[in-house]
């Protein structure tokens, strides 16, 4: 059962003050973490599950800059046996079309079973790029899966519905899934873990090797004219308590209690 | 006239909300834009629900199939890509669901037509697509302006909309034709799963203390716990927190989870990802609390207290065992 997962580097963005860059298209990335898509995590931790229950490799592919190499090397750790980056150099300005351009070119010649991709990414969260691939690639899919079972060449797939609702599909093989968080229980990664395979060559390629022109991919390839990014304005919502803890706290109980908190 | 296509989404046997809420949509941009609505249902039997959409719609198309009757991405996207090539519509709408999540990405790659996924809002300034999405987890809102096309998809954020009654439309419905089901690729529905028998019912609760990832670890429950006991309350918890297995996952308030709205919902260490808000923003109070001023918690929440959970519970919980 060999498996391909796509994965990406994001900004971690929780608990962090962000300010939009001046042109207003994206925000500062200078002092944010960078670590790698929670649905990737679990997507490479699936693959990694399958291939040890039913044998098979699992390579990982990203398209970044340098420092993207990180989450390589972390799904290496995990268990990935191959690694594949994409330079994003010619790839600035695409949108999830042309993100899913260079992925598509980059995998459409291995031999797979399985393709795997996060639902979608925590920054731009279009859930575009893994189907884009699996319709490129003729594949049968299926989205948002929380949990998925082999055999007979085929795979049972749970996908996740609304309201606490779960529906099961069967896929032949080969097929393209996109994993959905909680699937599985993803594997701590340690320093350690990471040196033993900091041997390991990592494949490099450009949008050229790829054979994609700056038609398909960059700006020229993108839907999108013009983005306008900007933060939400202050002052809406929320009245927030102020004063010392314990004020806060009277507060907070007085609130509770009028509202029908039992004392 | 350009049209504006409206795919219908229905599941076992009733119409979802989230097709009301796009023909809202739908019908503010074509009075604004001299544009028609055409309703689109695929399923085995439209009957039930032609009614409903024929009040809101200019036309409605339906495909009636035994295969099509639950939501199968194969044959949905052979039956839809036929409708759109033949009716080159401006625009196709969808929800940002897990039906229109599955279908969208694969309909644009099929029929080359540009996507914007989980808009909250559409406009058409200059004939061109202008949509509004958020990134970056909420925390960013994102203007798109498309490149000009002759065709255009888009899915819907779910509770954008109000849901659009107020048409009084008079719609006919057309019935197509299946089409040959050639080209499958092989995709089986197989059934719906019936959510797992339930210690608590979150949706009953009158209060409901509610965490999220900021909980940290399994170890810190107990702290809530006591503070839910001592308001008399009942634990509930985001994504996050069900994602690890830290709460059974019908404790899950959201999207995917459950629908709540008791008299006061307390919000710890959430930071309020939009699944989570329309799980919950309907509650009669809602008190949040977040060391992260900006976190999208505070928009929805009426009372906010920025600062560590973990100072303020002890000392809540405190205020209650003292009265």
């Amino acid at each position: 059962m060999n498996i391909v997962v796509c994965i990406k580097q994001v900004p971690e963005v929780t608990d962090a003050e962000l300010e939009i860059t001046k042109d207003g298209t994206d925000i500062d990335k200078e002092d944010l973490e960078m670590s790698i898509n929670e649905w990737d995590n679990y997507a490479v931790e699936e693959a990694v599950r399958i291939k040890e229950a039913h044998g098979g490799k699992v390579t990982v592919v990203t398209l970044g800059d340098e420092d993207a190499e990180d989450v390589l090397r972390r799904a290496l750790a995990m268990g990935a046996d191959e690694a594949i980056l994409i330079d994003e150099e010619d790839f600035e300005g695409s949108d999830a079309v042309g993100i899913a351009k260079g992925l598509y070119a980059a995998v459409k010649d291995l031999d797979f079973d399985l393709l795997f991709t996060g639902v979608q990414s925590s920054d731009d969260a279009w859930g575009q790029v893994g189907l884009l691939m699996a319709e490129w690639l003729e594949l049968p899919f299926a989205s948002l899966a929380v949990k998925i079972e082999l055999g007979q060449g085929k795979a049972l797939v749970q996908r996740e519905l609304e309201a606490n609702t779960l529906e099961q599909v069967e896929l032949p093989l080969p097929a393209a899934v996109t994993i959905q968080t909680g699937i599985n229980e993803p594997r701590y990664v340690s320093i350690m873990g990471i040196r033993k395979v900091r041997n390991i060559e990592i494949q490099q390629r450009t949008a050229g090797d790829l054979g994609l022109s700056d038609m398909e991919i960059g700006e020229q390839g993108s839907h999108v004219a013009q983005r306008r990014l900007s933060l939400p304005e202050e002052g809406e919502g929320a009245e927030i308590l102020t004063g010392s803890l314990d004020e806060i706290c009277e507060r907070a109980a007085q609130i509770i209690r009028d509202r029908g908190g039992v004392a | 006239m350009k049209e504006i296509l409206v795919i219908a989404e229905h599941r076992q046997g009733e119409l979802r909300d989230i097709t009301m809420e796009i023909l809202g949509l739908a019908n503010q941009l074509a009075q604004a834009h001299g544009l028609s609505v055409t309703g689109v249902f695929l399923g085995a039997d439209a009957s039930p629900f032609s009614q409903t959409l024929a009040r809101t719609c200019d036309r409605i198309l339906v495909v009636e199939d035994p295969g099509l009757d639950n939501y199968n991405a194969d044959p949905y996207l052979l039956v839809l890509a036929q409708i759109i090539s033949q009716q080159q519509p401006y625009l196709t709408l969808l929800g940002h669901t897990a039906m229109g999540m599955d279908l969208a990405p694969a309909l644009s790659a099929r029929l080359a037509i540009p996507l914007v996924t989980d808009c909250v809002g559409l406009a058409f300034p200059r004939d061109c697509l202008e949509a509004s999405r958020q990134v970056y987890g909420g925390k960013v809102n994102a203007l798109l302006r498309m490149k000009p096309s002759s065709q255009y998809l888009a899915t819907i954020r779910p509770g954008s909309f109000s849901v659009d009654l107020a048409q009084d439309k008079t719609a006919t419905v057309e019935k197509l034709p299946s089409p040959s089901w050639e080209g499958l690729k092989g995709r089986r529905f197989l059934g719906y799963l019936e959510p797992e028998v339930e210690d608590v019912d979150i949706s009953e609760a009158d209060i409901l203390v509610s965490i999220g990832r900021g909980i940290g670890k399994p170890e810190n429950i107990p702290v809530a716990e006591a503070f839910a006991e001592a308001i008399g309350a009942t634990l509930s918890c985001s994504r996050p927190v069900a994602d690890k297995g830290w709460l059974p996952k019908s404790r899950q308030v959201g999207t995917s989870g459950k629908t709540v709205r008791p008299k006061v919902y307390i919000a710890l260490g959430i930071s309020g990802a939009f699944q989570h808000q329309a799980g919950m923003k309907n509650s009669g109070t809602i008190i949040a609390v977040n060391k992260d001023p900006k976190a999208p918690i505070f928009k929805v929440a009426h009372y906010g207290i920025v600062a560590d959970l973990f100072q303020v519970l002890p000392m809540l919980t405190e205020k209650f065992k003292k009265s």
